[in-house]
Parts: C-alpha cells; structure tokens; sequence
C-alpha cells in the first residue's frame, strides 16, 4: 500500500506535467446530469490515436462506422492543430511589427515621401479633398496588385519559370538585404548603438545569403519559417511608414473584398494560379507562401518528390530515398500524414494581418486598440485558411473509400502534396 | 525602479493566469482555440457597451461632475450585464457546437467536455478582461514618471495589478460556475455569479481607498474559487487524495501506476 519504496517512478510536479493522452478530466463524483459518462472518453480517444499503427497492417479498413467516427475526431483534432500552427506564426509576426512601431520612431515619423503607388498626397486642406485622394490612391493601389497578379499568373501558365524565379529572386533580395539593413540602421540608432560598417556589412551578408538559400533552395524548416516571418514583418513595416493614414485603411479594406474575389470566383487570378500548379502537380513557390510542413523533403517520403522540377542531384537523392522511407512510413502512416500535410498560408496575408495589427498600434498609443485587432485578426481571419487541407483530406478519403477500401487505406499512407481542392473553397 | 515596477506588475497581474495556461491549455490545441474564443466574445461585449456608454456620454452634459460620475456607473452596470450575456451566449453556442460534433461522429463523447470549456472560456474571458484593465498601465509604468506627484496615491501601479489578478482568476471562477449551473438549469446560480460580478466591479468605485476595494474582492475571489473547485467535482477527500499522490484516477490519467 505504502508502496514509495518499491515505486521507481517519481511522481512530482515535472511529472505531472506530463499530457495524458485522454482530453476528458476524469470526474472524481460522476455526475448523472451531465451528459457524456467520462470514463468512456479516455478508452475511445486511446484507442482511436493508437488505431493507426494496428489497423494499419492488420485489417483493411475496420468497421466503417467506428473508423469514420474515430476519423471525425481525429479531423477536429487536426484542424484544430492546424489553427494553433497558423496561430504561432501569425503571432509572431504582429509582435516583431508592434514591438518595432512602439520602439523605433522612425516607423511612425511622419514623412512626405510616398511611394510611386500612392502618388496622391493627404496634406489637403478639406476632409472631402483628403477622401478623394485615398480613395483614388487605393485604386492606384489595387489596380497594381491586380495587374501584377496576372501578370503571374501568365507567366506560370506559359512555363516562364526563369522570369519567375528571376523576379522572385530579386525582390527577396531586396527584402533581405536593403530592407534589413534600413531596419538595422534605424534599430541602432533608437538604442544608440555605435555600430562600424565592416560589421554591419558581415551581419547584413550574412543574414541576407542565409535567408536566400532558406527561403529559394533549402534549409531547415524553422529557419526558412523564421526567415518567411522576418521578410513579412520587413514588408509590412515598409508599407506602414509610407502609406498616408487614410490610403492605408481604404487599401486593407479593398484588399480583403480583392482577396475573397479572387480566390473564390472561378476565374479569379489566385485561383487559377492554384488550380494550374495542382494540375502539374507542382507546389507553389516557396517565396509566396508559408508551409506549416515540409514540403520539399531529402531523407523523408514523398513519392512526389521525382516529379518536382529540381535539379538533378536531389531527384537522384529522392529516387533512391522514396522506397525505404515509403516502407517505414507505413509503421507511422500517422505521423507521415501529419507532417506531410501542414497547412499553407500566403505571405501576402500575413503581410496584410501585419499591417493592420502596426496601423492600429501606430495610430493611437493605447495598447487596448492593438490587442483587441490581434484577437480579432486571429479569431476570425485565421481558422479559414485550415478549411481547405482538410476539406482535401476528406474529400479524398471519402472518395478513395467509394472506390476501394484498400485505395483507401494507401492514401492514409501516402498523402500526395496537393494543395487547395479548389471545390472546397 | 521602472523596469522592477513593470516586470513587478505584470508578474502579480498576469502570474497565475499564465502559469493556468502553461500548465494545463498550452499543449492542446482545441483548448487554446476555444480560449482565444472566448477572449474575443469578451471583447464584443466590451465594444457593445463602450458604444453605448461613449454615445451617452456624447449627448450628456460634460461639465456636470455628478453626472459624469453617474454615466460611469451606468456604464460599468450596463459593461457587467453585457459581459454575462455573452457568457451565456457563448455557452449557447458551445453546447451547439458540441451537439453538432456529436451528431456528426456518431458517438457519445465530446473530444472536449462542458466542464473544460468552462475553465477554458472563463480564463479566456479574464485574459481579455485583465490586458484591457492593465496593459496601458503597464506601459506607463515602464516609462519616466512619478506615481501619484499630485498628491494622488503612490500605490496605484500595485493595486492595479491585483486587482487585474482578482479579475482574471474571478473570471475563471466565474465561468466554472456559470456554465455549471446552467448545465444543471440552476438559475439562482447563474444570478448569484451576475451579483457577485457587480458587486466586484461596483467596490472599484471605491478607489483610490485600495483597502476598501481590494480586500473584500479578494474575500469574494475565495469564496468563488471554493464555489467553483465544489461544482467542478471537487472534494477535501478529492484534494487531500492529490495532494498525497494517492489518486488513483489523477495518477492513471499521466500514466502513473501506483
């Protein structure tokens, strides 16, 4: 009974801290008015986490019902591990742009210089003067957008992925490497840091070579997510200091209903820009969009990966490497889902969030004002960006199981890396 | 004195709600979407009745002190009810939510319980409610500045902070309560946690005697907290039983054999 002698497990608070598996806190006096009894919960959940491994090998499929059931949980559960990784990112982004605006001055200075988007000043002497002007430099604004949207979209559909990946490169390496170093300059001057330039150009080389084989070529994950985040934030500052105010809200007004159109009319140019990448089977380019995954892989499985215009060094690679990793992966088809998977985000988005999160902190000093448009941004603009990979998961799944059982079962193992079922969105 | 004031502050205002999300919200993704949830009905709430109380005040007459004072007091009220609403709204829609999971995966359990989602919202209600009463004090008081120069009391920074502790583990409390009691359509319950509400947030008119204020909210925090640990299915023998490592169920659910 006393058994602390015998217990070789130390039962503390570091151990206590461990993750039960069960969701369900388990009820001390059952109570017969609520609903659900919680004994049951922990045996279900167990047994639908630990289905994967078993089921997997031995039966075919189970009992249909059990395993949709078990499926629909395990659905919520991944949307919703989805939303918090979408959430982390997001986040951190509007700390890095609301720590620079509250810190550094020179991002709320006003200024007279515009950029060449906005060319209609907002010193006017009349309120309806001042209107107008943003109004049309919102057109201005948004009229560039568009044209520059299919004009990428034109390029893609006729395979000119050098002028792509040119363009990509060039403005990565602006962001990377003159935008950062106007944020270096300006972070040292606020904290009054003496600073020579040998140094500050070995920092900037570094940063900037470092961010531009992570976020173009390869490099660990987190890196090329942390580098992702940096580049937005970059941006999003940009466009807070040289938007005029009123531009400023008019353009991310504007910008949402743009963005609803074109990714949800049939014609619309982001959609179709996804439609045709999954038609080639290929993703999207990395300097665009934020994995939660890995997409590109050496050493995990993705029978995918031979068909990805890389070069040739990393197809041998994959070639050899997809057979064995492809076997291990159906000991874990659980985890090779879950990683492959991931959820994608554009930078643009995160960008735009940015902006509005740095707006509402530069315009009034109350703390209140920023806090209520991160909660806000992150309850209602967030979740929906988790809707389409799983609207795909099921999608697939549903239609694997009115095929074949055993299909079924495969594409459990081996999810290809598509992108947007554009029916589910 | 600055820094240790603001990282002073934020640690007694934000300490315990913190180390609650940490320890036991942090590692489930459901359980951190359904607080920031919560967080935002609060803030609806919070904008429905700055609306009302800012539209008021533009049509009254401003140089009139007492009036101004009796807007305030309208404002706090009416802030209180619209806050309990949305509590009770946002319960409405957690137990939809919930009868459509369960339609929807054809079993007889929820992947996460009412009782949960009771702490999960009523700490995600004080979170909101906490940053919106501290976080521009906080601010300030990172800044150059004396407290309280023109003769004004010297210990507002710290009684702000506790009083925001007050809050956040009030709310919690609160919601623990709350939707235990319209689980068991309790009403007299559900009035009690309104009162007690108003009641807290009608002593802060008491400041700046922070005495007056403070401590029967804290009498008040206690009282709740022992509501809240008995409707949550709580026990002394529960409690004695954890607090000894004997718990069977506690122990079983981390994997502990015993």
């Amino acid at each position: 009974m006393n058994a602390s002698d015998s217990d070789e497990d130390i039962y503390n608070e570091r151990s206590a801290l461990v993750r039960s598996e069960s969701p369900a806190l388990p009820s001390y006096i059952p109570d017969s008015d609520l609903t659900p009894p919680n004994g049951t919960p922990t045996k279900r959940l167990k047994a639908g986490i630990s289905r994967r491994p078993g089921a997997a090998a031995a039966d075919g499929g189970g009992s249909d019902p059990e395993v949709e059931a078990e499926e629909e949980e395990l659905t919520l559960k991944y949307g919703a591990k989805h939303v918090i990784m979408l959430f982390i990112p997001v986040t951190l982004c509007m700390v890095v742009v609301v720590a620079t605006i509250k810190s550094v001055s020179f991002y709320t200075e006003k200024t007279d210089q515009q950029l060449i988007y906005t060319p209609f000043t907002e010193n006017t002497s009349s309120v309806g003067r001042r209107l107008l002007n943003s109004v049309l430099n919102t057109i201005i604004m948004i009229s560039v957008i568009v044209v520059m949207t299919i004009f990428l979209v034109v390029l893609y559909k006729y395979r000119c992925y050098k002028f792509i990946h040119g363009w990509l490169i060039l403005s990565s390496l602006m962001l990377l490497f003159w935008f950062s170093f106007m944020y270096l300059g300006e972070v040292f001057k606020t904290y009054n840091l003496a600073m020579d330039y040998p140094t500050v150009g070995v920092i900037i080389w570094n940063f900037g070579a470092v961010g531009m084989i992570c976020i173009h070529w390869k490099g660990p994950l987190q890196l090329q997510q942390a580098y992702l985040i940096l580049i937005s934030a970059l941006m999003a500052l940009v466009f807070i200091k040289y938007l005029p105010e009123w531009s400023a809200w008019v353009i991310l007004g504007a910008i949402s209903v743009y963005d609803l159109v074109a990714v949800l009319s049939p014609k619309g140019p982001l959609r179709m820009l996804v439609e045709t990448a999954q038609e080639r089977n290929e993703p999207i380019f990395p300097a665009l969009i934020y994995s939660s995954a890995m997409v590109w892989t050496v050493g995990m499985a993705s029978p995918n990966e031979t068909q990805r215009s890389e070069p040739d060094e990393e197809a041998e690679q994959s070639d050899g490497r997809a057979e064995p990793p492809s076997r291990h992966s159906r000991l874990l088809p659980e985890d090779e889902m879950e990683e492959d998977r991931g959820v994608k985000l554009g930078l643009g988005d995160f960008i735009f969030y940015s902006v509005l999160v740095g707006k509402a902190a530069a315009t009034g000093g109350d703390w209140n004002t920023t806090l209520a448009c991160f909660v806000a941004i992150l309850i209602v603009c967030v979740p929906p960006w988790t809707a389409p990979p799983l609207c795909d998961l099921k999608h697939k799944q549903e239609l694997l199981k009115t095929v074949s059982p055993a299909a079924a079962q495969r594409h459990h193992e081996h999810p290809d890396d598509s992108f947007i079922n554009p029916d589910c969105i | 004195m600055t820094a240790a004031v603001f990282f002073g502050c934020t640690f007694i205002a934000f300490g315990p709600a913190i180390a609650l999300f940490l320890f036991t919200i942090a590692r489930e993704p459901l359980r951190v979407i359904f607080l920031i949830a919560g967080a935002f009905f609060w803030l609806v709430s919070l904008l429905l009745s700055s609306l009302v109380w800012f539209i008021s005040v533009q049509i009254s007459n401003k140089e009139s002190a007492a009036q101004q004072k009796g807007l305030l007091i309208f404002g706090v009220v009416l802030s209180v009810l619209l806050q309990e609403t949305f509590r009770f709204a946002y319960y409405k829609l957690l137990k939809k939510a919930n009868e459509g999971l369960l339609t929807l995966s054809q079993e007889e359990t929820m992947p996460i319980s009412i009782r949960q989602l009771a702490y999960v919202s009523g700490l995600g209600f004080g979170f909101m409610s906490g940053a919106f009463s501290v976080v521009n004090i906080l601010a300030d008081s990172a800044g150059p500045g004396t407290v309280g120069i023109h003769g004004d009391s010297q210990h507002y920074f710290l009684s702000s902070a506790f009083m925001t502790m007050a809050i956040i583990l009030l709310h919690m409390f609160w919601g623990v309560v709350f939707f235990d009691a319209c689980e068991k359509q309790r009403w007299w319950a559900v009035g009690a946690v309104v009162i007690s509400h108003l009641l807290v947030s009608c002593l802060t008119f008491q400041n700046p005697e922070y005495v007056a204020s403070l401590v029967p909210t804290y009498v008040i925090l206690f009282l709740m907290g022992v509501w809240a640990f008995y409707s949550a299915g709580g026990s002394l023998r529960n409690l004695k039983l954890c607090l000894t490592c004997k718990d069977k169920d506690l122990l079983l659910a981390n994997h502990r054999p015993r």
